[in-house]
């Protein structure tokens, strides 16, 4: 796979707040990567950066090895589909859709046989004719993706597309728009703030927080092995424990050493640890390598989430069998469900 | 509730009275515009005489070509460079739009006369000859408030990413202004050059500061009249009227027809 778009140490600050602070970051050809973290973390600085609507304050940005910066948006191959689709309402679906054709003084009978091919991957046949602002949030979304796909561009941007659909719609457009990936083949950059949206969709995923990158990794990665407090804390619920990384494989926290599988750290070194919620299992009180009480208990529908307090902190339990709060019982779980991550300087 | 009888008339009777008080005046010009005799309140049978009248004073045909060219040049200057700016500002960071806005909306609230002075005044200072040039500058001038005022409200509602998204799929900055934008404010920009063309026809104060060398428009030409007033000035306000009513009839009737065609071919 080819590099197709380069940040070098991205930049950004408006009137002396530092948005990004020196982001390198490559993406390859035909991927999906996901730009994840919390609002404000400079994510959409990002892609506006790359769409060509704003310029970074220092760094290079490169397009298929040539730096782009001083392109304007309308001369790069690149095409947005934004957070609340920026439909053009005197239009209706078929010239939306066919705005970006025209534009290139496409002829008429190539726009016709283009916009058709492209209702159809969006699965809006038959709509040619509607008004734009007649249609349900998750037809409008499909006529900006349409529109966007239509210029037949190598990068696909995404901002928060999803975020004004209900959870069911956002589910079914998220398999979607993996399968419209897949079928047209080029590269989607996709912002989010949601986690489980990323995971979903996404063969990358960029973890960002505060203007700078946390980590980049497939979803397996950044949920098995975050590598810091951070990126533990916002991907998916975790247990995280101050503890001491005593030699390779050997690991001290809440008053007892445990095995583990990591390796590499200084001996003693203060280390942060999570366990997930699904990796501990309540069992009885002898067979537990941590023992505690239980002090509430949630039903979420597939698993129960369970509060048990032990001496030194409260563990949050994900498990399919109820306990009755007030129970003493123990805490275990497995070697390999132990990750240890270097402390943040800055947390 | 049960209210009586005449408490249900009371709105009627307040709206009928409304009605007469503004349509009556009109009602009575128009009338009084087929007088036979000059008096403005004795009726003295039809005729037609102040029509002809009308189109063969010199002075009144002069007064209505000044009126009607400056409105419509204004009009169309006043109206481009209060969109653009419009469009500026809705681009623009809080204080120079703030700022702008603030300089923008003092003409509109300074009483009119200190305007005329003050424009006077500037000619003078500069030795510039008034006429039909400096009463034109004075009318886009101060057109141009109440069309960014008109048009900023529009602005406003749209979604801010509208231009960027044409720009994102190939229109250059102008394109995206002309074949978005301004599509999407058309009515804003049509109330606003609505209200400059009315705003610069029927404009006295500044334009009798601002104007010279016999250079009259219609308002002008009344109030200079008023000591004798005759009644041509009757023929050519209902002339006034019929093409007012006209053009209101063609505005409300027109969408509907083209919507009746429109279901008729699907």
């Amino acid at each position: 796979m080819r590099k197709l778009i380069q940040f070098k140490n991205v930049v950004k600050d408006f009137d002396g707040q530092l948005v990004l602070k020196g982001i390198n970051l490559d993406i390859m050809e035909n991927e999906f990567v996901t730009l994840l973290g919390p609002s404000g973390c400079g994510k959409t600085t990002l892609l506006r950066i790359l769409g060509g609507f704003i310029e970074q304050s220092e760094g290079q940005v490169f397009f298929d090895d040539i730096e782009i910066s001083k392109v304007p948006p309308y001369k790069r191959e690149i095409n947005t589909v934004f957070q609340r689709y920026a439909l053009f309402p005197h239009m209706d679906v078929f010239d939306n859709i066919a705005f970006g054709l025209r534009i290139k003084k496409t002829s008429e009978n190539i726009v016709k046989q283009k916009v058709t091919k492209m209702l159809k991957l969006v699965n809006l046949e038959g709509y040619e004719n509607r008004a734009v602002t007649l249609l349900s949030g998750g037809q409008q979304q499909r006529v900006a993706i349409a529109r966007a796909l239509v210029n037949e561009p190598m990068v696909l941007l995404l901002d928060e597309p999803l975020g004004a659909l209900d959870l069911k719609l956002r589910k079914e457009m998220q398999l979607e728009l993996k399968k419209i990936q897949k079928e047209v083949g080029i590269t989607f950059i996709y912002v989010t703030h949601d986690q489980e949206e990323a995971l979903t969709m996404s063969d990358k995923i960029v973890v960002i927080n505060e203007g700078e990158i946390q980590q980049i990794g497939t979803p397996t990665d950044i949920y098995n092995e975050p590598e810091n407090r951070f990126v533990a804390d916002f991907i998916g619920e975790s247990n995280i424990i101050d503890g001491i990384m005593i030699d390779d494989y050997r690991v001290f926290f809440d008053g007892i050493e445990f095995e583990c599988v990591d390796y590499g750290f200084e001996d003693n070194e203060e280390v942060d640890i999570v366990i997930r919620p699904e990796d501990l299992d309540i069992v009885p009180l002898e067979m537990g390598k941590l023992s505690g009480k239980v002090v509430s208990t949630l039903f979420k529908g597939v698993h129960f989430e369970i509060v048990v307090e032990t001496p030194n902190r409260k563990f949050i339990v994900h498990t399919t069998d109820n306990s009755p709060i007030g129970t003493q019982v123990g805490l275990h779980f497995f070697k390999e469900d132990i990750h240890v991550m270097w402390k943040m300087g800055t947390y | 509730m049960v209210g009586s009888k005449p408490a249900k008339m009371l709105p009627f009777f307040l709206i009928g009275i409304t009605l007469l008080f503004f349509y009556l005046p009109i009602l009575i010009m128009i009338v009084f515009s087929f007088n036979g005799s000059r008096s403005l309140t004795n009726w003295a049978g039809f005729s037609t005489q102040w029509y002809t009248q009308l189109f063969n004073s010199r002075d009144m045909m002069a007064a209505v070509m000044t009126t009607v060219s400056i409105a419509l040049i204004s009009t169309v200057i006043s109206t481009f460079v209060g969109t653009i700016t419009a469009i500026g500002l809705s681009k623009s960071n809080k204080v120079i739009k703030e700022t702008v806005l603030m300089i923008s909306n003092l003409p509109i609230l300074n009483p009119e006369i200190v305007t005329a002075i003050g424009l006077m005044l500037l000619f003078s200072a500069f030795a510039i000859r008034r006429g039909f040039a400096t009463m034109l500058l004075a009318h886009i001038a101060f057109s141009i408030p109440y069309v960014i005022l008109t048009i900023l409200p529009k602005l406003r509602t749209l979604d801010p990413n509208l231009a960027e998204a044409a720009m994102d799929l190939g229109a250059t900055p102008w394109q995206a202004l002309i074949k978005v934008l301004v599509p999407q404010i058309t009515p804003g920009i049509v109330a606003g050059a609505l209200i400059a063309f009315t705003m610069s026809f029927d404009d006295f104060v500044i334009s009798y500061f601002v104007t010279g060398n016999g250079v009259k428009n219609i308002s002008i030409l009344v109030y200079t009249m008023s000591k004798r007033i005759n009644p041509t000035i009757n023929a050519l306000s209902t002339i006034l009227v019929v093409i007012i009513t006209i053009a209101l009839v063609l505005v409300n009737a027109l969408p509907m027809l083209r919507k009746k065609e429109r279901i008729a071919i699907e």
